[in-house]
Order: structure tokens, then C-alpha cells, then sequence
């Protein structure tokens, strides 16, 4: 009776499971979307900081020009004179995305700018990014987890500090194609279907068309498929999910024209190509094995080893020979500061100089992943009850990007899908056991498990993952071929016993063994409460950092006081007196984190920009900066500089201006130039810029331009970002001057001034005594006056 | 008809309409004469003379005119100035030290001439100009063996001088034969400073010292360092005469005899006037004055001038350059025009050729280097304004589309993956249908 009440009730409750889990994966994409929205409601809808304007400049060009001449678009605008070959140095998978929509709205009469969808690819790609994280770990665990997985994600601080409206860079839809690609490569080895291998393909150049971090995929999937071979898991899935993604996938990325042959010449596709060929060797051995009779195969294996132990060492002995004839041993420098975390401060100014690119601090993880960081060991333990292929790819996914995350805080990003995915796999499997413990012990109550919990979603959820799974199994279990499958064929079993003993609820046997496994009730209870408790901490932290922490534009500022509300547009201020003030072709220097702003914004050529891709230009501007006055004025000068850009936070107290980044523009000029020296601007090691600052500090152009007339301000000259007096007070400007300086001081222009029309002779020698003579003079004169011409 | 007629002839007129210094026309017309007595209009009218008959309008005015002034409404009321005023403290008016070196900064001609006993005004006034005359204010240059020879025995301050400079351009083609009498202070240059030629230098065996006072201590100028005449040009093109005689420019020395002391041969008049004049026509621009127009470049076989040019491409480039001949503009001929083709250093540097009507021309094949170029033409030679043209012009590299398509040496490539294509292809019927 039991049974049949049980089946009926069941398959209604797998169509009423559906349609929920798709409307709770349709509030987890709103919600995503939504939660983004902050920086568009506090603020307004700009493109926020540094490289968004770039992308949004090139994305304009896009959309005007076509592909085409996207493509082969040089720009003349930016690093002059170099200028910058923007189709072959830009990955161009955001663009091309976000030209896209834009297209497609235009096209069916939607009229949006350009700037609109710009701002609003990042949120969408962020719900995609959820559902694709509910497709990876639905592979891996189950719906349940999938829907915990997305809806941790759609709402990860980490995630959201990248992928705010108006946060239009390459992550934004990276991290989609990260997850995406993650996803068809696990479907794909448990399914061992070629048409997932060939869109994991597809899925891999979207990938490498948005980000260079595709270089993680294309390093952790060999490493997985590594981990397979050596652990025994060897099966035709993983060869399908493997061989067609390098091949394809190789092909592919070469085609985008930043990578072209870097996809087969650097070292960071170097360890697919050695595992495509150990995948090989294995492959062959177990069709050898096939073939032959056990006794035979002993030998054959004996044969085949050494035959591909000499091919493996000639190999390696290549590769060895390749990467030591190139010079940074075919590492590219981000790269290697991956691996050595010291390598960047110590050879790389430019690479150090940059925030993002430092080691994060502990109470950064708290900040950006926050309760994900305690549940992601439940999951990894998760994953090794049982452990499949695919939990063992989450597992590594986990381990590696827990070590890049600790090497540059950008590399959160990466580390935030996986904690996802493993807390989204720890939270199911808790509520799991504990509702499960909780519907033994009530009497009589047999479906209705959700009553005895709070959330009501995750464990209808879970229930539903449970079933789904197993009416979905046993078709896939065919098409698999069953010959080379051990190990992974077991696990299928014992999952497939599991799943039965929920089916037949009947087995008394089995039940009675989950009874033994129950936790006590009132455990059960509390610690769902808990549970639910950490969930909704997790859900108020993400809230607010979505709407505090990381939804400010960073080009307009605001800052709150006893008097209310101070808003700081200065940036937008300077860049529209550029446009409005200066000719077209005028040449506008500023600290390169200025370049494509000024690009972007005010629409004038600069030298240097966040592009970094010179760094012997960007050094001559940084010896600029740090050389006095009339040498920064011939190094200008011969860049055909007419205008300095400075940003300068003294007035306001805004910490990130070109004073405090100076240090580093001294070290990347010194680096190139080596008459700057980092010591002749340090006072005892202390950067400093009040009175005892050494005179080279005092007389280099930044401070020069910065503090100019700052004394005026106030009257003592008190910085109130380095919190002091400054050194030099009062000094005059001889080779530029000053021609726009914003309502708040932030950004302050100035001009160079044109070479002197006369060049003058020496000075009198002593004016006192000219002075001193002017009497006598005079009187002379009236002397003469009389008789001027004897 | 009549209208037309009228319209060609306002449209001739407009040069001379709008007669001060500019491109078009950059020949002085109204001058202001600033005197220090009226007397010197007298004594020194054969220069006036000179200036008013080449089409000068003068307008005398005594040095300190209390209703003195240079501009009115922002407009300048005079292309030149000239001061022979050199013991006055203090202009009248709203002129001084600043409103003189403005008025030279926005591109007027100046001619200053001091004396012995300069004031310190005009000392100044030179010395902002890049000329420093001797310090001691009773100093006046002396020379004992190329002095005038006169009846009086006299102290040898005045000096018959030969020491011109090479250049036709500033004395004329005409050389000077007869040396120049020249009675007051001397002034040195700073060798560093470009824009000040000597133009009259003194021999050397002269010396700068009081003629009045026992030379007690060695002369602070002696020999050829001691400048007699000098000019400047400025940046801007303003160019400045700087005479330490006044007496240089008046008709007593015009008229005089001069024999140079050791030399047998008497002229019966001065080279001064010849000097001054010439000297004066190139002060006021009449001559050596150039302007470039019609800079154009374009590819070879095109006609129209592009946006940006491809790497590799060759291209045609031409400029035109006039001289101003003191009525109209005729076609400059040289040898030595340069064009760079220039990013942060010349990757082409050729020698223009002419046709001998003002058009200078070449061609040449844009390097196989990226960016954004410039065409830069510099052309500083003695004498003559500086021209200094530069267009900007990016260079892009190939499109995607313009590379070879079929390369030969590839050919083994292209080979060896077709063959791979059919041996797969036929492997994989073999491997499926042959069992």
C-alpha cells in the first residue's frame, strides 16, 4: 500500500519538484541581477573605475565600426607615439558579448545607448553565472546542492565586488564561461557524450575570448584528468571529455588573436599538452590489454612502459630545451608570480604596483566569501561520501584556487564559484542528515519532512535531488560502456543501492540502518536552526556589502560628515574641462592608472594607460614625475606633451592619489632610468613629504605639481591624507602652469609652458647696487638731458 | 560688373588694410620712434629718411610723452619701435620695461640703441633681450690699431669696424666695402644663446674701459668677445636690433670720411649707411622672412591626403615655401629643406628637391614600424625665420585581410595537413566498413 501511494505521490512530487526548482532558479537569476543594482540606485548608471572604460570605449568602437574593423582597429590615442593595436591585444569575448545584446536589442526596436548595456552585462552574466553553477554542482551532487550552490553564489561578496552594474570588465562574463565550461567538462565525463565534449569546446573559446585566466582551466582540467589516471579512474568519459577540449579547444584559442600562438609555445599550456600525450599512452594500454590474454599483457606492459618511459623523457627533454631557450623561461610575469608569490615584488614593479595583484589578508577572506570559508570543508568532506569523478574535479578546483586566491587577492574571483559550490554541497547534505533524522523520529509523519524544518526550499530540494537522480541514472548507466569501468562502476552501485533503499521504503532492513544513522531530534532541530541562522547572516553580510562595500563607481565619490552628504565628482569634472578646453590632438600625461579614463572620458591621447604592456614608456613617464622640474618639462616636451594630469588627494583626504603611489613611479622609472634612485626620495627609509623630506622628494615634479599653491588652501598647507604639515610651502612653477584645478583639489592640470620667446642674458650681478646707483644715475641724466648730444 | 570690380579691388586692398605685422604681410608699417630730444629727429633724418621713403610711417614722440602708450584696446598702434632714447629712466605713459618686451613677445620688430651712459632701462631691455652691455656705465669701447683716423688726435673711441657678418641675408648681397664708424659702449653675448648674432663685432685688439679714467685694473671686455652690434631673433620671429652707438645712425658718421688706422685707403664716406639700411631691412622683415603653406602628403598614385598610413606604404610629400621679398612673396630656392618622418627620433630623413617656383617635394616609403608619426620640417638657417612644421600622421599595420595569403615556403604545411586530412578520412572507412 505503502508502495503504490508512495509511487503516485512521488512522480507528482518530481513535476511539482521541477516546476519549483526552475522558479526558485528563476528568483536565484533575479536575485542575482538585483543585488547589483545598488551601485545604479546610490549612485547613477556609469561605467565604474579603471578598465570598464576601456571596455566601453572599445565596445563603442565596436558597435560603430563593426567587427571587422574592430578587429584591425590600431588606436592612435593611447601609449603615444607607439600607439596600441587594440584588435590584437584586447580579449575580445566581453566586447563582442556585450555588442551583441546591444545589437539584438537594436534590432528589435529596443533603442537602449550603448553606456545602458554596458552597465547591465555584468549583472546578467552574474545569474547566468548562478545557473550555471546549479548545472556544475547538479552533476556533482545533485539538485539540491545545485540550488543551494546558485544561490550562494548569486549573492558571493567576491563575486559581486567584480560584476556590479557598471563593473563592465572581462571577469564579468568570465567567470560565467569559467563555470560553463567547468560544467560541460563534468557533464561531459559523466555522461562520456561527444556532443558535451565538442560545446565544452565551444564553451572553452568563449573562455579564452573573455579572460586570461582561461590559463586555469586549461592547467586544472590536465590536473584533474592527471588525478583520474593516476587514482585508476582511467574510462573512455575521461578520455572523451579530455582529448576533444585540447585539441578543439587549442585550435580554437588560437584563432583569437591576443593568444594566436601563445596557445602552443608558453609554458602555461605546456602540462595539457603532456597529459594529452600520458592519456594517450594510458588509453593504448588498456586497448592493448583488451586485446591480449592476461599473460601476454604482463609482457606487453612491460614493453609498453619502457617504450613510453624513453618517448615521455624525450619529451620532457624537449620541453626542458623549449622553455630554457626562451628568456623568462616561457613564463609570461603574471604567470610566474602565481607560482613564486615573491617573483613580482621582486623583478616586476609594474606587476607589484598594483593592489589587486598582492597577497590577500585574512579578514579579506572573511570579507569577500564570509561563512562559505567554514562550510567549504564540510563539502570537501561531502565529496568524499563517495567520491566520484566529478567530486574529485570540485575537490582539486577547491585546493588549486585556494592557493592562487592566497596569491593575489584578484584570484578570489576564482576561489568564490568553488567555495559555492562546496558550501552549496555542505549545506544539502546537512540538511540532509538532519531532516532525515528529524521525519524518522516523528511518528506518522512520512512525507511531509519540510514541516519539522525551517527552510522550506533546500529540504524540498534535497528530497527532490535524491529522487531525481535516481530516475535519471539508470538511462545514462547504458549508454556507458560497461567494459572499461571499474572502479567509478562501483561507486555507481553503491549509489544505485542507496537510492533504492529510498525508493522501496518498504525494505525494513534498510530502514532500520537509517535509524541506526539518525542524530538525536532535538540535535536536529537545533542545528537546522543554526543552520538557517548562518545562512541568513551569510544573506545580511552579502547584503551589505553589496550596498556599502563595493558598489562605488570610484569615479565619483561620497563621503558622509556632520553636515550630511558630500559628493566628490572631480574626476568627471577635469575630464570634461579636458574635452571642452584643449584641442583634439592634444597630449594629455598622467599616472597610467589615469589613461583610460582620460580615453574614455575626455576623448584626448594619452601616453600611458592601464594597459601595461610597455613598461620602458611607462617608466619614462614615471622618471617624469619623479625628475625636477625643467627635465620633466624636456621629457614632456619631447613626448609632445601639452598637458600633466595629477590627482592629488591632500585637501580632501583621499588616499589613493599620486602622492601615495609615487614610491612606485619612482621604482618603475628607477627601474629603466637608473639615475632616479628610491633612496634620494626616502628620508631614513620613511617616505615622507613634511619638512624633513629630502630635497629631491621637495623638488620633484609631483610633489611640485601637487602641492602647488596648496598653502593657499588653508594657510599652513596640512595634508590631510598624510596627515601632516608639508615640506616646501611656497614655490614657484617655471615650466608649467597651472590651468584647471577641480572644486575639491582631486585633479589638478596643468600646462607646459612653450619655450621662452627671448632667451635672457645674466642677471644683473648685484641689484642692490644698481639700486645703490640709481641716484647717481639720475642724476646723470639730468645732466646730460642738458646736453645729450656733446 | 562695377561690384565685382569693387570686391577685386577691396580684396587686392586688404593686405595693406590691415597693415600690422602679420602672415600674410610681414613687413612693418607704423613705427614709433621714442626719442630722448627732438634734436635727434634732425641729426639722425637720413636713417628717418631712409625708413619714411621704403613706405614707413613714423611717428616721432619724445621718450617720456606722459601720453605714451603702445596699444589701445588690446591692439597694438605700432608694428615697431625704436628707442633711441638711451638715457631715459622712465618712459611717459603706460609704457615700461614689461609693455616693451610685450610688445616684442607678441611679434613686434624692435630697434634699441644705447650710448655710453646707458640708462639702466635700456640696459635692461637689452639684457632681457640676451644682451649684456659693460657694466661700468661710463665704458666705451677703444681700439688702438683699427680706430677712425681724425684730425684731433683723439682717445681712438671711435671705431672704423669691419667686423661684419657673413650673412646676406641680414647685410644684403652687396658687401660692405667701406668700414663702419662706430663711437660707444660695447656688450658681450652669452655663447649659449642661439637667438643672438653678432653683427658687427669689434677687432681684436679693443677693449671696453671709462677713456676718462686710468686703466687701473684689466678691461672686463676685450677683443672679439666685445660686440659692437648685435640682433636677435626671437621664437616668435620678432626681431630686435641692439646697437651700442647711437651715434652709429646719425648723419654726422652717414657723411664722414673714414680711414682706418695702418690702412693707406681714404673712403670718402662711411659704410654706416649702407650698414644701417640694409641692417634696417631686415630688422622690419623685408627680407628673410619665409613662410611654408600647402603642406600636403598623400600615396603615391593618390591624390587625396589620408587619415592614416599603412606600414610600408609610399608616399608623396610636398610643401611650398615662400620668401617675402618687402612687396610680395617669392619662391624660396635652397638645397637643404629636410623632411623627417619622426616618432621619438627621424626613421626617414630626406633632402626635399625643388622645382625652383617655391614647391619643395619627395617621396619615400613609410618604415615597416607602427605608431604615430609625425612630418617634421625644421629649417633654422642664419638669418632667415625658423620654420618649424610638423602634421601628425598615424601608421597602422596590415589588416587581417592584407598579408599574403598563400606563402611558398608553407607549402610543405599545407601538404602535410591535406595528406593528413585524407589519410584520416580514408583510415576511418577502413577502420568502420572493412570487418
Amino acid at each position: 500500500m505503502e508502495v503504490s501511494e508512495n509511487g503516485k505521490g512521488s512522480s507528482l512530487r518530481f513535476a511539482f519538484g521541477n516546476v519549483l526548482s526552475f522558479f526558485i532558479l528563476l528568483l536565484i537569476g533575479v536575485l542575482a541581477f538585483s543585488i547589483r543594482l545598488f551601485s545604479v540606485i546610490k549612485y547613477e548608471s556609469v561605467i565604474h573605475e579603471f578598465d570598464p572604460y576601456f571596455n566601453y570605449r572599445v565596445t563603442q568602437f565596436l558597435t560603430k565600426k563593426g567587427i571587422y574593423e574592430f578587429w584591425n582597429w590600431f588606436d592612435d590615442r593611447t601609449w603615444y607615439p607607439l600607439g596600441r593595436v587594440i584588435g590584437g591585444t584586447v580579449y575580445p569575448g566581453l566586447t563582442l558579448t556585450a555588442g551583441s545584446i546591444w545589437w539584438l536589442l537594436n534590432s528589435l526596436n529596443i533603442p537602449l545607448t550603448v553606456e545602458t548595456v554596458c552597465v547591465f552585462t555584468a549583472p546578467i552574466f552574474s545569474a547566468n553565472a548562478a545557473w550555471a553553477t546549479y548545472l556544475l554542482t547538479k552533476e556533482v551532487k545533485g539538485t539540491g546542492a545545485g540550488l543551494a550552490a546558485a544561490a550562494l553564489l548569486s549573492m558571493v561578496p567576491s563575486y559581486i565586488s567584480r560584476s556590479v552594474a557598471g563593473s563592465y570588465d572581462n571577469e564579468a562574463v568570465a567567470i560565467f564561461a569559467l563555470i560553463f565550461t567547468f560544467y560541460l567538462y563534468v557533464k561531459t565525463l559523466n555522461t562520456g557524450s561527444l556532443f558535451y565534449a565538442t560545446l565544452n569546446a565551444l564553451s572553452y573559446f568563449y573562455m579564452v575570448c573573455s579572460w586570461g585566466g582561461y590559463t586555469f582551466i586549461i592547467n586544472l582540467i590536465p590536473m584533474h584528468v592527471l588525478l583520474c589516471i593516476v587514482t585508476g579512474r582511467y574510462s573512455a568519459r575521461l578520455y572523451i571529455a579530455y582529448a576533444p577540449l585540447i585539441v578543439l579547444g587549442t585550435l580554437l584559442a588560437s584563432l583569437v588573436p591576443v593568444v594566436g600562438f601563445n596557445a602552443v609555445m608558453t609554458s602555461e599550456h605546456f602540462a595539457s599538452f603532456l597529459v594529452f600525450i600520458i592519456i594517450h599512452v594510458v588509453a593504448f594500454v588498456y586497448y592493448i590489454k583488451g586485446l591480449l590474454s592476461p599473460k601476454m599483457f604482463k609482457v606487453a606492459v612491460a614493453l609498453v612502459l619502457s617504450v613510453g618511459m624513453v618517448v615521455c623523457c624525450a619529451m620532457v627533454a624537449v620541453l626542458v630545451a623549449l622553455v630554457a631557450s626562451s628568456p623568462t623561461m616561457g613564463w609570461s610575469g603574471r604567470s610566474l608570480s602565481l607560482l613564486d608569490p615573491t617573483y613580482a615584488s621582486k623583478y616586476i614593479p609594474i606587476i607589484a604596483s598594483v593592489s589587486e595583484h598582492q597577497p590577500p589578508t585574512w579578514p579579506s577572506y572573511f570579507m569577500d566569501i564570509n561563512v562559505l570559508a567554514f562550510l567549504v570543508p564540510a563539502g570537501i568532506i561531502a565529496c568524499f561520501l563517495p567520491l566520484s569523478d566529478a567530486s574529485s574535479f570540485v575537490v582539486l578546483y577547491i585546493v588549486t584556487s585556494v592557493y592562487f586566491s592566497g596569491v593575489m587577492v584578484r584570484l578570489m574571483l576564482v576561489l568564490a564559484p568553488a567555495a559555492c559550490i562546496l558550501s552549496g554541497i555542505a549545506l544539502s547534505e546537512a540538511f540532509d542528515v538532519l531532516t532525515r533524522s528529524v521525519k524518522f523520529q516523528l511518528p506518522g509523519v512520512s512525507g511531509n519532512s519540510q514541516s519539522g524544518a525551517g527552510d522550506t526550499t533546500s529540504t524540498i530540494a534535497v528530497t527532490q535531488s535524491e529522487v531525481v537522480k535516481t530516475e535519471k541514472q539508470p538511462p545514462t548507466d547504458k549508454t556507458e560502456d560497461t567494459v572499461k569501468e571499474r572502479t567509478s562502476r562501483k561507486n555507481k552501485k553503491k549509489e544505485k543501492e542507496k537510492e533504492k533503499e529510498h525508493v522501496e521504503k518498504a525494505s525494513l532492513k534498510s530502514q532500520m540502518q537509517k535509524r541506526l544513522l539518525v542524530l538525536p531530534l532535538e540535535a536536529s532541530i537545533i542545528s537546522i536552526l543554526l543552520l538557517v541562522l548562518l545562512g541568513a547572516f551569510y544573506v545580511v553580510h552579502c547584503v551589505w556589502a553589496a550596498a556599502e562595500a563595493y558598489s562605488a563607481p570610484s569615479i565619483v565619490l561620497t563621503s558622509y560628515s556632520h553636515d550630511g552628504l558630500h559628493v566628490f565628482d572631480d574626476f568627471r569634472e577635469a575630464y570634461a574641462w579636458l574635452s571642452h578646453n584643449t584641442e583634439v590632438d592634444d597630449k594629455v600625461a598622467s599616472w597610467w592608472d589615469y589613461g583610460y579614463q582620460t580615453t574614455a572620458m575626455a576623448n584626448r591621447t594619452v601616453i600611458v594607460d592601464n594597459n601595461t604592456w610597455n613598461n620602458t614608456h611607462i617608466a619614462t613617464v614615471g622618471t617624469a614625475m619623479s625628475s625636477p622640474e625643467k627635465a620633466a618639462w624636456e621629457i614632456f616636451n619631447s613626448l609632445d606633451v601639452k598637458y600633466v594630469l595629477v590627482v592629488f588627494g591632500g585637501l580632501v583626504g583621499y588616499p589613493s592619489d599620486d602622492i601615495n603611489k609615487f614610491l612606485w613611479m619612482v621604482r618603475i622609472g628607477g627601474g629603466v632610468f637608473p639615475h632616479i634612485k628610491e633612496p634620494d626620495y626616502l628620508r631614513d627609509g620613511q617616505y615622507r613629504i613634511d619638512s624633513q623630506a629630502t630635497s629631491t622628494m621637495l623638488n620633484c615634479l609631483m610633489y611640485k605639481l601637487s602641492y602647488y599653491r596648496f598653502v593657499e588652501t588653508d594657510g599652513k598647507g596640512f595634508d590631510k591624507v598624510r596627515g601632516t604639515e608639508i615640506g616646501k610651502k611656497y614655490f614657484k612653477l617655471n615650466y608649467f602652469e597651472e590651468v584647471f584645478t577641480t572644486h575639491h583639489w582631486m585633479v589638478r592640470i596643468y600646462k607646459l609652458k612653450p619655450p621662452k620667446n627671448r632667451i635672457k642674458g645674466k642677471a644683473k650681478k648685484s641689484k642692490s647696487s644698481s639700486k645703490g646707483s640709481m641716484t647717481t644715475s639720475l642724476k646723470r641724466s639730468a645732466r646730460r638731458k642738458r646736453n645729450p648730444w656733446h | 560688373m562695377a561690384k565685382l570690380w569693387i570686391f577685386v579691388t577691396l580684396v587686392s586692398l586688404l593686405p595693406f588694410l590691415g597693415s600690422s605685422f602679420s602672415s600674410e604681410n610681414p613687413t612693418d608699417r607704423r613705427i614709433l620712434v621714442l626719442l630722448d630730444d627732438f634734436a635727434i629727429k634732425s641729426s639722425h633724418s637720413i636713417f628717418f629718411k631712409s625708413l619714411q621713403t621704403r613706405g614707413f610711417e613714423l611717428d616721432f614722440k619724445l621718450a617720456d610723452d606722459p601720453k605714451l602708450s603702445l596699444q589701445r584696446y588690446g591692439q597694438y598702434l605700432y608694428d615697431g619701435l625704436i628707442l633711441f632714447s638711451p638715457t631715459i629712466e622712465r618712459f611717459g605713459g603706460s609704457v615700461d620695461l614689461a609693455a616693451v618686451l610685450d610688445f616684442v613677445d607678441s611679434g613686434h620688430d624692435l630697434i634699441v640703441a644705447a650710448d655710453a651712459s646707458a640708462s639702466d632701462l635700456i640696459r635692461d631691455i637689452a639684457t632681457e633681450c640676451g644682451v649684456e652691455f659693460d657694466e661700468d656705465p661710463a665704458a666705451m669701447v677703444i681700439d688702438h690699431t683699427s680706430y677712425a683716423v681724425s684730425k684731433t688726435e683723439g682717445d681712438h673711441t671711435l671705431i672704423a669696424s669691419d667686423g661684419f657678418i657673413q650673412s646676406d641675408v641680414i647685410l644684403g648681397s652687396k658687401i660692405i666695402e667701406v668700414p663702419v664708424l662706430f663711437q660707444g659702449v660695447g656688450h658681450t653675448l652669452n655663447p649659449t644663446n642661439n637667438l643672438v648674432l653678432k653683427v658687427l663685432a669689434a677687432s681684436p685688439s679693443a677693449y671696453s674701459v671709462n677713456p676718462k679714467s686710468k686703466l687701473s685694473t684689466p678691461p672686463s671686455l676685450t677683443g672679439s668677445a666685445i660686440s659692437l652690434v648685435s640682433v636677435v631673433q626671437a621664437r616668435n620671429n620678432a626681431r630686435i636690433l641692439i646697437s651700442g652707438s647711437l651715434a652709429l645712425f646719425s648723419n654726422q658718421l652717414f657723411r664722414s670720411g673714414v680711414e682706418k688706422a695702418g690702412s693707406s685707403t681714404k673712403f670718402e664716406k662711411s659704410g654706416n649707411e649702407q650698414f644701417v639700411t640694409e641692417l634696417s631691412k631686415w630688422v622690419f622683415h623685408e627680407r628673410g622672412h619665409l613662410k611654408a603653406v600647402n603642406v600636403r602628403h598623400n600615396k603615391v598614385g593618390e591624390t587625396g591626403e589620408p587619415a592614416i598610413y599603412r606600414i610600408n606604404d609610399d608616399l608623396e610629400y610636398s610643401v611650398e615655401i615662400y620668401e617675402w621679398s618687402g612687396t610680395s612673396w617669392v619662391p624660396y630656392i635652397a638645397d637643404d629643406v629636410q623632411v623627417q618622418f619622426y616618432m621619438m627620433s627621424p626613421y626617414v630623413l630626406k633632402t626635399l628637391s625643388t622645382d625652383q617656383k617655391g614647391r619643395y617635394f619627395t617621396s619615400f616609403k613609410v618604415p615597416d614600424v607602427y605608431g604615430v608619426f609625425q612630418f617634421k620640417v625644421e629649417y633654422q638657417r642664419l638669418g632667415y625665420t625658423s620654420l618649424s612644421l610638423s602634421k601628425q600622421i598615424p601608421v597602422r599595420p596590415f589588416k587581417h585581410n592584407e598579408y599574403e595569403r598563400f606563402i611558398t615556403t608553407a607549402f610543405p604545411y599545407y601538404g602535410s595537413s591535406f595528406s593528413m586530412m585524407a589519410g584520416f578520412f580514408i583510415f576511418t572507412i577502413t577502420y568502420l566498413y572493412n570487418k
